[in-house]
């Protein structure tokens, strides 16, 4: 590990100025269960860590429209188990206990979940080409090992897949990330945060150089109350996805009124299935309809070798998780 | 180690940046003040520094809970915190959770025989304290029927999702949850 100098600014401002006067080889720190361990890998090499998890950002707090705002520094155990996250955002509850393990949960944050790099065996051996980590090096895993990557919207260059369970149902309900940097104040939908890896996959976010994460609002909505998540893995618990879903739905006298769907683990970004979405709006809540709609949006899927598994594993998990949530038979 | 590169005239350049730390860390409730790397993680510095070895080095990557210790009473994985990111909180480890005799933990693990090579049990002992502590809050597990449902009802189905963090290769996993539900007063 690469000696670094360590920081504990007293505010977001202080922060902010840590890193402009570093220039690209600091890094923000909070719970560490990543970056630490990309440290010790020497996938991240700073030369300063400028620790933000003592800053007052650890909020919960309902907004003036029935939303809920918070902070970048709340751990996702405290997340989690809070009563306005489990009875207004359930898959936001069962997203964030689906991941990880207690211990990890505990640590980690809210900001540092959103920031989290992928797991992609190329990127976290240094040996090894990986045009995120050191642009420019190729992408040994297209023809090598890519059983867990990407099916949708990875490119020539990076077929990584984000491993956050928490983004998903933060995709499917219009989450919003709130920055300061340099600039002030800034608002980044979530829908716009993760960038396309197209020929650059190592500028994973629209987040500024320099700018930190101060926390993200939830919109009020009725069918996230009634949301759900569901993880396919290898192992029964302690396991990253191979594929997963944040869904919710309305169905009235048995049309499908309005539906949110996002998929985890099968995109560099939590995946908004919005190609599925308007396939199901005012059709009739069935399975065959649930069927077509996954198709419609797996029509984009570029599947390879050995993760083509995920199509069908994907077409699965939204055709039974619709069924489920409208009651229907699949 | 040191901080101060080397040219290759033999002069030296004289550090940008202090990489080192002077820390006083709160630990079994003893205040201990060190001068560390940087780089150090807690387990390390428990281990190292304080002969506090009762805390494992397993993976030393949050992969299988044997280094677990206890942060102001919450259960973490020693070997990703920096011992410099500790601050004020409390650290308990195994011999902080035994400094009264045998945690009743410790003692339903002997009973209930939860291990072979013993090297995971600091960990899943620890965890399993912080464990219950968390489900007596009401805090959900990926084990719940329903997560807006408060009520934790602590099964072998929950302990064993609630323990997932802890990894034991011996297999000895049948005993520990006996032993966490004899601490809990449940029926598994």
């Amino acid at each position: 590990m690469r000696e670094f100098a360590y920081e504990t600014p007293d505010s977001v401002d202080a922060a902010i100025a840590l890193l402009a006067e570093h220039d690209g080889d600091a890094r923000i720190i909070a719970g560490g269960t990543n970056l630490v361990d990309l440290m010790k890998l020497d996938v991240e090499r700073p030369a300063l860590l400028v620790d933000v998890s003592g800053l007052a950002l650890d909020e919960i707090a309902e907004t003036d429209d029935g939303g809920v705002r918070i902070g970048a520094m709340v751990r996702n155990s405290d997340l989690a188990a809070h009563p306005l996250i489990r009875r207004r955002y359930p898959a936001v509850t069962q997203a964030i206990v689906a991941g990880a393990s207690g211990q990890l949960r505990n640590m980690a944050t809210v900001g540092g979940n959103l920031l989290q790099r992928t797991r992609c065996v190329y990127f976290t051996d240094a040996t090894k080409p990986c045009n995120k980590r050191m642009p420019g090096t190729g992408c040994p895993a297209r023809d090598g090992e890519h059983r867990n990557l990407a099916i949708l919207g990875a490119s020539d260059a990076c077929i990584a897949t984000n491993p956050s369970d928490f983004a998903v149902p933060l995709a499917a309900f219009d989450a919003v990330v709130h920055t300061r940097g340099d600039y002030g104040d800034r608002d980044i939908p979530l829908a716009e945060f993760y960038r396309a890896p197209d020929d650059e996959p190592h500028r994973e976010t629209t987040l500024p150089a320099g700018a930190v994460i101060t926390g993200i609002s939830l919109p009020s909505s009725e069918l996230a109350a009634r949301s759900t998540y569901r993880k396919v893995r290898e192992r029964a618990s302690y396991a990253f996805a191979i594929g997963s879903i944040a869904a919710a739905v309305d169905v009235r006298d048995g049309v499908v009124h309005d539906v949110r769907i996002a998929l985890g683990a099968v995109a560099p970004m939590p995946w908004r299935a919005r190609a599925a979405e308007q396939a199901l709006v005012r059709r009739p809540a069935t399975a065959d309809s649930f069927r077509a709609a996954a198709d419609a949006e797996l029509d984009a899927a570029r599947p390879l070798r050995d993760n083509a598994y995920k199509v069908p594993l994907v077409r699965n998990l939204i055709a039974r998780t619709l069924a489920t949530l409208s009651e229907v038979d699949a | 180690m040191g901080n101060t590169e080397q040219r290759p005239d033999g002069t030296s350049k004289e550090p940008a940046i202090d990489t080192t730390s002077r820390v006083r860390l709160q630990v079994n409730g003893r205040d201990h003040d060190l001068e560390i790397d940087n780089r150090a993680t807690l387990l390390d510095v428990l281990r190292e520094r304080l002969d506090l070895t009762g805390s494992k080095k397993g993976c030393d990557h949050g992969q299988c809970g044997a280094c677990t210790v206890l942060l102001d009473g919450r259960r973490v994985n020693a070997c990703l915190i920096l011992a410099v990111a500790v601050g004020r909180r409390s650290v308990t480890t195994i011999e902080g959770l035994a400094a009264d005799g045998p945690h009743p933990m410790q003692e339903a693990f002997v009973e209930r025989d939860g291990f072979q090579c013993g090297y995971c049990t600091p960990g899943q002992i620890c965890s399993a304290v912080a464990m219950l502590d968390e489900a007596a809050a009401g805090w959900p597990s990926a084990a719940a029927d329903d997560v807006r449902d408060d009520a934790v009802d602590l099964d072998a189905d929950e302990i064993r999702e609630r323990m997932s963090g802890n990894l034991c290769r011996c297999g000895a996993y049948v005993n520990i949850v006996a032993a966490i539900a004899d601490v809990a007063e449940v029926d598994t």
